[in-house]
């Protein structure tokens, strides 16, 4: 394949690419993380046509407020409108093209260019031109800022697709939606926020390698030894090769890795946080009175998900995770502590927890990050050129919904997001 | 007039000394050394998107109070921290150095710093404004707080798990 500079609307390099040779049921080309072609290929088939995970509805929590988000390399403007709704902005003047808003966040009526003084409203419709003599008999309906095709939201959780036409989000999200009203059950508000900043960590490497390590139950006993054995912690039981968890295959490139069996093996509150009922009366008093003692002890001990909603909203127990392609081998992966809506006593130990595991200097995640890193390079070398993701494909099994699993440490996930990888690039 | 100049002096040129050497075990990762600097209740911070508010409520690329800087020590010292295997090559140059208070038992410090870090990905500069609480104990100091500012904290970053 030649190296492709292509107009970002028009793909055409795919000619002659034969997917099916490239992705395999038990091995993918390495190709797949370094072409720069196929990157191309996957911003416009993967990332500007299905539905992309944006942010959440508490980062902007009064009319007008807004915040930069992204979806793919693209920023685009996340604000509340006048009337509570949650619209999504490119970032991008329809004169000339420059930027409209260059804070991260805040609260704005208006948008305006610095360029010519073009000015806009909070919903991205024309509020005003200098000089305007000079556009008589122009169109301004035409002249806003662009508006993301399709935008909705699901437990707060904000999606958007750049597509106009596709699957609705509720098709989209299908047995994830499970996950996250699990999520919201952990609040005893039922309501999860987003209210305490982001960190952004930044890893040379290709964003599929962020994705399937997500819900990789194989290496946190390898990769994350060092902080396991000076912390006492006793996550290398979950992902031992005794483990009962179980890796899952959702559809739509959803994976989780569950973790409740062992949980329930334990039958103690909060353990899935790595404390005590003792240790946080007052949020389990709260969870008592919100669910009654029998059904909230349950969500105790059965915690928060670890879901991966393909292809870029990542759960991870207590903390939140956005992945962003920036290019083929480089990926931002926007992280921040899971708060659950009127619970201060555990969100304190939220956000402590997931500051110590996160972002570049994180017990966990920068070891994770040079895995990804050291992958990247492996797959530009020339033998083998292909990846193996074999594992557990022997033990393979449906569950009881019908969905695939294997165990804890099986890459049925892995091999379930290539399956759905395909079936989005292979489409026209 | 001075005496105190000459006091002013003595003090600068002992904080420097002291910040020297802080750099020093950073960069030669002599990290149970550099432990050994900070006092008993130390805060080690690293704020994320800006100066920094309130790190009880917003995150930080590093919040360590005295048991997780322990910790951290540790973890690198298991051989698995994989972040810092091979560890990174560092040089670190420390400037500005200025006393901003001082207090009974403590003095305040701001200064500049660059850290040079070369390692697998290539090469890194890292430019931060750093803040000590030194407190005076047994004629040497102890970090009472250390706060890094990198200039660039709200953008996204590579990893950073040497001592920063």
């Amino acid at each position: 394949m030649q190296s492709h500079v292509s107009a970002r609307r028009s793909v055409s390099a795919d000619k002659g690419i034969d997917w099916g040779d490239l992705i395999r049921e038990d091995r993918v080309h390495g190709a797949l993380y370094t072409d720069p072609a196929i990157f191309e290929i996957e911003l416009e088939r993967i990332w500007r046509r299905t539905w992309v995970y944006v942010g959440h509805e508490s980062e902007v929590p009064k009319p007008f407020d807004y915040v930069m988000k992204s979806i793919g390399p693209e920023p685009v403007i996340m604000s509340r409108g006048r009337d509570g709704e949650i619209i999504l902005l490119h970032n991008r003047c329809p004169h000339r093209g420059n930027h409209v808003c260059v804070s991260q966040k805040g609260t704005a009526r208006s948008f305006t260019c610095p360029y010519h003084g073009w000015t806009f409203n909070a919903d991205g419709g024309m509020r005003g031109m200098p000089f305007p003599a000079g556009y008589d008999k122009v169109d301004r309906s035409t002249l806003g800022l662009g508006r993301v095709a399709r935008v909705a939201s699901y437990k707060g959780f904000v999606f958007a697709s750049l597509a106009a036409a596709g699957p609705s989000l509720d098709e989209h999200l299908g047995a994830a939606k499970d996950a996250l009203d699990a999520v919201c059950a952990n609040s005893p508000s039922g309501e999860v926020e987003l209210t305490c900043g982001f960190l952004k960590h930044k890893v040379k490497a290709n964003w599929k390698f962020v994705v399937e390590n997500e819900t990789d139950g194989y290496h946190p006993g390898f990769v994350h030894s060092s902080i396991f054995q000076v912390s006492g912690s006793r996550i290398t039981e979950l992902y031992g090769d005794a483990s009962q968890s179980l890796a899952r295959y959702l559809g739509n490139g959803h994976t989780e890795i569950d973790l409740r069996p062992e949980f329930r093996k334990r039958g103690e509150p909060l353990s899935w946080f790595g404390t005590t009922a003792a240790r946080l009366p007052q949020y389990v008093s709260q969870m008592n009175e919100a669910y009654g003692e029998e059904k909230a002890r349950e969500i105790m001990i059965d915690g928060v998900p670890h879901i991966m909603i393909y292809p870029n909203l990542f759960i991870a127990e207590i903390q939140v995770f956005s992945i962003q392609p920036l290019a083929v081998d480089e990926t931002v992966q926007h992280v921040t502590a899971l708060q659950f809506k009127g619970a201060p006593e555990i969100n304190r130990r939220l956000r402590q927890q997931t500051m110590g595991s996160v972002g570049p200097a994180g017990f966990l995640l920068a070891d994770d990050a040079v895995m990804y890193e050291g992958t990247q390079i492996g797959v530009g070398l020339s033998n083998p050129e292909w990846l193996f993701i074999g594992r557990g494909r022997h033990r393979e099994r449906l569950d009881e919904q019908g969905f695939l699993v294997g165990n804890a440490t099986d890459e049925t996930t892995t091999r379930g997001i290539w399956r759905h990888y395909r079936s989005l690039v292979e489409a026209a | 007039m001075m005496a105190t100049a000459a006091t002013d002096v003595a003090l600068l040129q002992d904080v420097t000394q002291f910040i020297y050497r802080e750099a020093r075990l950073q960069d030669e990762h002599r990290y149970e050394d550099w432990e050994a600097l900070w006092a008993d209740d130390g805060v080690y911070w690293v704020p994320a998107n800006g100066e920094g508010t309130d790190p009880d409520l917003e995150m930080s690329i590093l919040y360590d109070n005295r048991s997780r800087i322990g910790l951290r020590v540790r973890q690198l010292m298991t051989g698995r921290r994989y972040s810092q295997m091979p560890k990174s090559e560092l040089r670190r140059l420390v400037s500005n150095i200025e006393i901003l208070e001082t207090g009974s038992d403590s003095v305040t410090v701001g200064c500049n710093a660059l850290i040079y870090e070369s390692n697998y990905k290539g090469e890194t500069l890292w430019a931060s404004r750093n803040q000590y609480v030194l407190r005076r104990v047994a004629g040497d100091f102890r970090m009472a707080l250390k706060k890094v500012v990198f200039v660039n904290n709200a953008t996204p970053l590579y990893n950073m798990a040497f001592l920063v």
